[in-house]
């Protein structure tokens, strides 16, 4: 393996500037390790001859001395963002072949940055999964097996984006999170992952799944490179009416490394009855952490935390339906037909042969809970709970500054193990939805290994816009962590 | 809002032809085979959301924005547009500048 794959960003970023490597060089060694890497089934679509020739530019660009920050660092892009002139599928059937005319403004923002993409990056259909099993393309293989070789999932949505930075393709990689779809699968393959504040980024021209929890974030191997990213992310976009105008900080001067006097909060409802021991032992050494870097540890109350799920999981569906509505084999993507079919004959035939089942299903129960009669029972219902829940955090964050929790209730799992039972699979994001219904801002940062030798993360959530404390809070506990194991590179040999 | 009868706050177990009804308002058609165990994960799900009764939402207003801010203006002028080859791009079908779909009016 080439030496510049095991850098971080920063590094990448340092010795680029110092002119230590070219840029070719860089795109060059992770092309190498993107084809290498087939067997994880990371990418969905390659684009080698665009990202060289972006080096070059990038390399020219230096040379002449106006190049931006970032200049020829190479980048995964998740399979959700439109990039001009290149499939954009959202691993769905439905949009097999759909080629955009635009890029997304985070895309733009990362390539005026001058970061370049290496490809699109494989996730569940529509980003809806926790194990990105549901994907139109295939599985995608975490880069960490079990001792035994079984592979396990890399988590969803984001799948693709967190197997290819653990496996070391890309500096870092996009992701969305809409209710943990950065988080979870971060937590999964130990790398760090982080969801801005609801407004933070702009959602223009990402393929929509639930656009009140929508939210773009980086994937990335350590918390100063999510801060780098981030800052290159976001920013206010008039073609997104929620995206929330005010100066994008410089997030990497957050990280002092100083945590002293912090309060951090420790919510009791998060100690879920029946989960394995090593989550809560991994909590409790993450509280010590912190609290020897001189922070102080105050226990707060989210009292409707266990509400959060089933509300998720009416809100979600009735946007998703929504939102999907769009794919009606008119305007792009699949269109199916049978002979003297009519106009719904034609919609109807082609959702059914262009969606998946986890689509289908929670599209179905997206419908049922909007209908009349239901709206008020189910939607209305746990628009009202969401309420109580961005209630919970608002009061919990006047007397602490960040709050920690677990990432996810286990470790990695094999393929097929919670397939079969929706409800078991969605269990999967109990730590990550809370933030997401109430817009705030999460990480995952790596925080140790389970007793099988998987990934476990540790999350930390902020009041909304408060990245800065976030990430100085995130930046600790990595150092504390020391979290340094890399996966055996089995898929090369 | 569609044509359901109201059971507000009650679990409903729903039958095979009430997935049928909901597929149809999605369009999306569903064999008999795809709609059966359908039928089971959806009751499933919702007799799981049901739990949502037990929490007192009186007076409590629901949430329309995840994040605190008020939508802005802008002038009412024309700022993009003007490519109709780009916009029918990907179009399954398109003649003479437009998206082109089956005969709607027999």
């Amino acid at each position: 393996m080439s030496e510049v794959l095991s850098w971080t960003l920063a590094e990448a970023r340092d010795a680029l500037s110092k002119g230590e490597v070219s840029s070719v060089e860089l795109v060059d060694a992770h092309i190498k390790a993107m084809e290498a890497a087939r067997a994880l089934n990371c990418f969905i679509t390659e684009t080698p001859e665009a990202a060289r020739e972006a080096a070059k530019a990038a390399d020219l660009a230096r040379s002449e001395g106006n190049a931006p920050a970032l200049a020829g660092i190479p980048f995964a892009n998740k399979d959700l963002f439109c990039t001009h002139g290149v499939q954009t599928t959202a691993a769905s059937h439905i949009l097999e072949g759909f080629v955009p005319q635009y890029d997304s403004t985070v895309g733009e923002n990362l390539q005026k940055a001058g970061m370049i993409s290496l490809g699109k990056t494989n996730l569940d259909e529509f980003a809806m999964g926790s194990s990105n099993e549901t994907s139109y393309f295939g599985h995608v293989k975490n880069p960490w097996r079990l001792p035994d070789g079984t592979d396990t999932v890399p988590g969803g949505s984001s799948g693709g984006s967190v197997a290819a930075v653990a496996a070391g393709i890309g500096y870092g990689a996009t992701g969305t999170d809409t209710g943990g779809s950065i988080r979870q699968p971060a937590s999964f393959t130990g790398t760090v992952g982080l969801k801005p504040t609801y407004g933070r980024c702009s959602r223009w021209g990402i393929v929509a799944f639930a656009s009140s929890l929508d939210q773009a974030g980086p994937i990335a191997k350590t918390v100063r490179d999510a801060a780098i990213m981030l800052e290159a992310m976001a920013g206010y976009d008039p073609k997104d009416s929620t995206s929330v105008n005010r100066p994008v900080p410089n997030y990497e001067a957050a990280l002092t490394g100083d945590i002293r006097g912090m309060k951090i909060g420790i919510p009791s409802e998060y100690r879920m009855d029946g989960a394995p021991e090593e989550i809560d032992a991994l909590w409790e050494q993450g509280k010590a952490w912190l609290k020897d870097a001189g922070a102080e540890l105050v226990d707060i109350s989210l009292p409707h935390t266990k509400y959060a799920l089933p509300t998720y999981y009416i809100v979600a569906p009735a946007e998703a339906s929504s939102n999907l509505a769009r794919y009606d084999g008119v305007r792009y993507g699949l269109r199916e037909m049978r002979d003297g079919g009519g106009l719904v004959d034609m919609y109807s035939a082609t959702r059914a042969a262009g969606f998946g089942r986890e689509v289908k299903r929670r599209v179905l129960i997206g419908t049922y809970v909007l209908s009349a009669g239901y709206y008020d029972a189910y939607y209305l219902k746990a628009q009202k709970v969401r309420t109580l829940i961005a209630r919970d955090f608002a009061a919990a964050f006047e007397n602490v500054d960040t709050i920690l929790t677990p990432s996810t209730p286990s470790a990695a799992f094999a393929f097929g193990a919670k397939s079969d039972d929706p409800i078991s699979m969605y269990l999967n994001d109990i730590f990550t939805v809370p933030a997401n219904l109430a817009g705030l801002p999460g990480i995952s940062v790596p925080s140790g290994m389970s007793a099988e030798g998987l990934p476990l993360g540790l999350q930390l959530l902020a009041p909304a816009f408060g990245e800065e404390t976030l990430l100085r809070t995130a930046d600790v506990l990595e150092r504390q962590a020391g979290f340094s194991a890399r996966p055996s590179r089995w898929w090369e040999d | 809002m569609r044509d359901f009868p109201t059971y507000v706050g009650m679990v409903m177990s729903i039958d095979l032809e009430t997935v049928k009804k909901i597929a149809s308002l999605a369009r999306i058609t569903l064999s008999d085979e795809e709609a059966d165990p359908l039928k089971g994960e959806l009751n499933n799900i919702l007799a799981w959301v049901e739990q949502l009764s037990e929490v007192d939402t009186d007076g409590v207003p629901a949430m329309t924005s995840a994040v605190e801010t008020s939508l802005f203006q802008r002038p009412d002028e024309v700022a993009d547009g003007g490519y109709a080859e780009r916009v029918l791009a990907n179009a399954p079908s398109a003649e003479f500048g437009y998206f082109a779909v089956p005969k709607v009016i027999e």
